[in-house]
């Protein structure tokens, strides 16, 4: 857990580097114009990144939810609102949460016994560098080359569909489509699970290989170890994690577009469609309620996320 | 690290579930890149070089990829740096501030920067260059934060002051050697990310590698799986070069080693 050593405050120390002429070490300004000053000049160092955030970030996400309040010659509507929580777009919704749930639970899982399997190695340092740098790959390996790479071994004529067919299994005609909702479950495991090995590792290093011996020491079973102690290490970096994918499976877009052709209703190749102008008069602003529908979204899902923690640390005291 | 092995092999009588685990994800990983090769084929590989808007497009998404790094590192490292010494009081909201990138949706976002970004930025590839800044932010921000962190910040920057060195030369000579992994695993991110992303860059209409690999698709499969095949390996070796070049370099310097998320020091691990 050596990251979440704090570094040591600096906070009574003003006047340690760069300091002008009057940055002397004043604890706590109250409300003096000297004071507002002192703070002004401090917050300087950090204006640029203020100044950043705000035009590349703040002020797209405003347009955005400003946009989806109105109408084609600017007014104030909400009908583009309306539009975004019915039909086709409500449907995309649901698909997008479903798919977005299934691809971050099962990853999550899968990725914590890799990472693990990964971490408690004998002579793992090798292995864990091959894992790290081949996650780094895998989990940026999104987008239109991961489709084809699944179409052209899992799709109706890939190759790996048709070795399975020679030896007298058919996944197609058991109901395996690739170009369905399980298939995009299975390709989008290609960069989550390896994101999952990414983020998780970190944490998994917060175990420390003295506290299981400590525990076997003190007689504990491997359920106890788990229960009491590696369990509640982990559990919120878990939850943490998790929500990450939630969030990546959720904004994917290129993988989904490449490999459905917009078959499969997702939030985020309705929002593509509209950017692209398939899009018939007087709904232009359709596209960013469905923007403001996933930024929702990921805010309920933090909210539980906020939840969970809390209900977990108390379960597990 | 002899005390870590010493205490594993003796709580790990059979580690069948460990082999079965890993060979699973191997089969997995593999199979498909496999499988990918032999469709493709040899000639493929050929072929794809000589397409048009090959050179074009990589050209394009290595520049965006060079200036992205360029001006996040320039961005997060004085200003993480700062904020480590002397608002540490802001050290949350800027967390949750570089949090927002990951968590807002890139299709979400871009459709925002179409909206209110100047027209003589449009038609540059700058607007995108500066949109994948804020994407890379979190990253950035993450791995220097971590390497700030396993440092002795007040105590560093005091002796650099009392010895009479002044901010920038502080932050230049002696932060800086310091937080070579931490850059370092800054830079890979960014750069992974810049190679690979495809939303932002298709919906503004910039024909980066992988926009024109999903152009060219249309054209043959077997050129386009090789294509694909093909960007794979090059952000490998993208992140095999940076990573080894930086370990290298803080084993000789002392630092730790480099991971793609976090930068673990090495003398403090496993007590």
């Amino acid at each position: 857990m050596d990251q979440t050593v704090e570094a040591p405050g600096s906070r009574s120390d003003p006047g340690a580097l760069g300091s002008g002429p009057d940055a002397a070490p004043r604890p706590r300004p109250a409300l003096t114009v000297p004071g507002a000053l002192g703070w002004l000049r401090r917050i300087t160092g950090i204006v640029p990144f203020g100044v950043y955030a705000t035009l590349g970030l703040l002020v797209p996400m405003i347009a955005v939810a400003v946009g989806a309040f109105q109408n084609s010659s600017g007014g104030f509507t909400f009908s583009n609102v309306s539009a975004a929580a019915h039909g086709i777009y409500l449907h995309g919704f649901w698909q997008s949460i479903i798919l977005s749930v299934l691809t971050s639970i099962l990853p999550g899982i899968f990725g914590l016994l890799i990472a693990y399997a990964i971490f408690t190695a004998k002579r793992g340092a090798v292995l864990r560098q091959v894992a790290i740098t081949a996650s780094g790959v895998f989990a940026n390996f999104g987008g239109v080359p991961l489709a084809f790479l699944f179409i052209s071994s899992l799709g109706s004529t890939g190759l790996i569909t048709q070795w399975l067919k020679d030896v007298g299994l058919d996944i197609y005609s058991h109901g395996f489509n690739l170009y369905s909702l399980a298939g995009v479950v299975v390709v989008y495991m290609y960069f989550q699970i390896p994101l999952m090995v990414l983020v998780i590792l970190p944490a998994l290093e917060g175990l420390r290989p003295a506290w299981r011996e400590a525990a076997e020491n003190l007689g504990a079973r491997t359920w106890d170890y788990w229960r009491h102690m590696a369990g509640p290490v982990l559990l919120p970096s878990f939850l943490g994690c998790v929500l990450l994918l939630f969030g990546s499976a959720l904004s994917a877009y290129a993988t989904a577009e490449a490999l459905t052709n917009g078959t499969i209703p997702l939030t985020a190749i309705q929002i593509g469609s509209f950017l692209n102008g398939n899009v018939s008069a007087g709904q232009e602003n359709i596209g960013k309620a469905l923007g403001l529908g996933m930024v929702v979204i990921i805010a309920i899902a933090m909210l539980i996320y906020v939840a969970l923690q809390r209900r977990a640390a108390k379960w597990l005291r | 690290m002899a005390a870590i092995t010493g205490a594993r092999r003796r709580r790990e009588p059979l580690p069948v579930w460990r082999w079965v685990v890993l060979i699973l994800a191997a089969v997995f990983f593999l199979l498909p890149l496999i499988v990918a090769l032999r469709f493709a084929g040899l000639k493929a590989f050929g072929s794809v070089i000589s397409q048009s808007g090959f050179t074009s497009s990589l050209g394009l998404s290595v520049r965006l990829a060079v200036i992205t790094t360029v001006i996040t590192i320039a961005l997060m490292l004085p200003t993480t740096v700062y904020v480590h010494l002397r608002l540490p009081g802001l050290r949350r909201l800027l967390e949750g501030i570089t949090i927002l990138p990951i968590v807002i949706p890139p299709v979400v976002l871009i459709v925002g920067v179409l909206q209110i970004a100047p027209g003589s930025l449009k038609s540059t590839s700058y607007l995108l260059a500066l949109e994948y800044v804020v994407l890379a932010m979190p990253f950035a921000y993450r791995a220097i934060d971590a390497g700030l962190r396993a440092l002795d910040l007040k105590t560093i920057v005091e002796a650099s002051s009392s010895l009479g060195a002044s901010w920038s030369s502080t932050l230049l000579r002696v932060l800086l050697p310091n937080l070579t992994t931490a850059l370092l695993s800054a830079v890979v991110l960014t750069v992974a990310l810049v190679l690979g992303e495809y939303t932002m860059a298709s919906l503004a209409l910039y024909q980066t590698f992988p926009v024109w690999i999903y152009v060219n698709s249309q054209t043959s499969g077997q050129v386009s799986v090789a294509a694909s095949l093909l960007s794979l390996f090059v952000t490998w070796l993208f992140l095999m070069a940076i990573t080894m070049a930086g370990t290298r370099r803080s084993r000789k310097t002392g630092g730790g080693s480099v991971t793609l998320f976090t930068v673990a020091r090495q003398e403090t691990r496993g007590n």
